[in-house]
């Protein structure tokens, strides 16, 4: 007992959340493991394939007769579909938020659905709605308004696969910040769309600016559900398809080429969204530490 | 500006909140609407503001039936619980959202609205943070922020749900002065809410009880802070005072 009157010597406490340093160096390595060998490996494999012919190889193999057209149109689609889904997801979120009705839960399920049904089946969809045998097409078609194995399909595929991802994002974040900042803004005389503009948009700036990234990178790589709609046909082939096209005739370094700009795109969208979140990291945590 | 609410019901669904109410309330009077949860009192002054409407009943400013008038119409200062300042806005941003908000023709002029703000500044006692977020104020501030910003809209009347329930004791008894002061220096028809029956009592010149039920919210008991302590209407109000 004579330690007590001894000074107690300097002990270290570890916080109950904290892991023995074995267990965290073992999950910090594996975690690093898994991400190494399923991430950037692959995608350093790309860039390695893609550029081993040069840069200028791989330049002009993108600006081919053949693989300019894939490039653009996916741009467009992009283009069309990611301001159509921002639009459709800021609706969906803002209804389901702000408003009490019945059938709320169905329709939160129904804007999941394109997560969880295959973007193939999504594409027949589209093709038994809108094919050239139906009675909807045939009228569209013959007056010059093809959707199926033309761009409008791919746009419609596009769209119904990358439905989710901004009202996904917008959903939580709206219902955390509630009602009352726009009640407020009513209440001092703006309309409901000067509020939705000055109030209710800025509050979901960064949750719509990370939804409309990710649907971007997911339109831009989509594959199943385009591959239905466009039928394949040359005039209507983006990247996704025309890598898997090169790629089956034996032009491996041109499918490479575009894969490795396929990932860039993707790469450059994460690398915007990081930008964008620093640069605006006080205003960011301003709104975090909320009140 | 007189407020009159004629037999006012309303209903969430199949959820009475309000059973009809009739309340008459002076030009310029400071009224507090003092009951537990349940009993309506936030349904009531949200009607006032438009924010709801009534099952039935009539809401009359100046004897004019405002029923049907928009929020945006009723131009009532509003205070919320949480005090729903814009984060995204400094305060003196926030405060000068109505005036912006207004259209072209009636909009002040870029300086006035800078003079007006400044001004409501102020009467809040925070003349120094105008530049600041929302974010990076105490309770107190924030609630006087708010009050500011209900101000500047020049309303008719100023609307507050339970004021001071966010704040500890001590910032409580200071802003009630505050706002006790601010409505005798504007003149203000001023409605609260409350469930904290000494607030009630010390602050306003009329109080109205409330109570919950099974079929909405009523109303037991409108007088004088000194005629309900000498005279409650009913056991409830002698109870719901005694605690």
């Amino acid at each position: 007992m004579s330690d007590l009157s001894h000074a107690t010597p300097a002990r270290r406490f570890r916080a109950p959340t904290e892991e023995a340093p074995l267990a965290r160096w073992l999950l910090i390595g594996f975690v690093t493991l898994a991400l190494a060998v399923l991430v950037f490996a692959p995608l350093i494999a790309i860039f390695v394939e893609a550029l081993s012919k040069g840069w200028e190889a791989a330049w002009k193999s993108l600006f081919s007769r053949e693989a300019l057209p894939a490039i653009k149109l996916t741009l467009t689609v992009a283009a069309i579909a990611v301001p159509l889904n921002a639009a459709f997801g800021i609706a969906a979120a803002w209804f389901i938020t702000k408003f009490d009705f019945r059938g709320k839960a169905f329709l939160i399920t129904l804007i999941d659905l394109p997560f969880s049904v295959s973007p193939v089946v999504a594409g027949l969809c589209i093709v038994l709605l809108f094919g050239a045998n139906t009675a909807i097409g045939a009228w569209l078609v013959a007056h010059g308004f093809p959707i199926v194995f033309a761009l409008p399909g791919i746009v419609l595929a596009t769209v119904f696969v990358t439905f989710p991802f901004v009202a996904r994002e917008l959903i939580p974040v709206m219902i955390e910040q509630g009602r009352a900042e726009e009640e407020a803004a009513l209440t001092l005389g703006a309309s409901g769309w000067r509020t939705f503009l000055t109030v209710t948009l800025p509050n979901i700036r960064w949750a719509l600016l990370y939804g409309v990234l990710l649907s971007n990178a997911r339109a831009m790589g989509e594959f199943g559900a385009v591959a239905v709609v466009s039928g394949r046909r040359e005039s209507a082939t983006t990247m996704p398809l025309k890598i898997e096209m090169f790629y089956n005739e034996y032009q491996g370094a041109t499918a490479f080429a575009m894969a490795g700009l396929l990932a860039f795109l993707a790469l450059l969208t994460l690398l915007l969204k990081t930008w964008l979140e620093n640069r605006h990291a006080g205003e960011l945590s301003a709104n975090r530490r909320g009140h | 500006m007189k407020i009159e609410i004629d037999e006012i019901s309303k209903a969430f669904g199949t959820t009475a909140a309000l059973t009809p109410v009739s309340l008459s309330i002076p030009s310029g009077a400071l009224v507090a609407l003092l009951g537990p949860s349940g009993s309506g009192k936030t349904t009531l002054l949200r009607i006032l503001g438009g924010l709801e409407f009534p099952t039935s009943g009539r809401v009359l400013f100046d004897g004019q039936d405002a029923t049907g008038l928009t929020v945006q119409q009723r131009r009532a200062g509003f205070v919320f619980q949480s005090y729903a300042l814009f984060r995204h806005m400094t305060v003196f941003e926030n405060i000068a959202y109505g005036l912006r908000a207004r259209p072209r023709a009636v909009r002040p002029p870029k300086a006035e609205i800078t003079r007006r703000v400044t001004k409501l500044l102020e009467l809040i006692q925070l003349p120094e943070i105008g530049a600041r977020y929302p974010s990076q104020l105490s309770g107190g501030q924030r609630q006087r922020v708010a009050l500011a910003r209900a101000l500047a809209i020049e309303p008719r009347m100023l609307l507050l749900d339970e004021p001071f329930g966010a704040l500890d004791a001590k910032v409580r008894k200071e802003l009630r002065q505050g706002l006790r002061d601010i409505h005798d220096e504007t003149g203000l028809t001023t409605v609260f809410v409350t469930h904290d029956q000494e607030e009630a009592m010390e602050l306003a010149d009329l109080v109205v009880v409330m109570s919950g039920s099974q079929t909405g919210g009523r109303i037991e008991q409108i007088g004088k802070p000194a005629d309900i302590r000498a005279r409650p209407a009913s056991d409830f109000v002698r109870s719901f005072i005694a605690a």
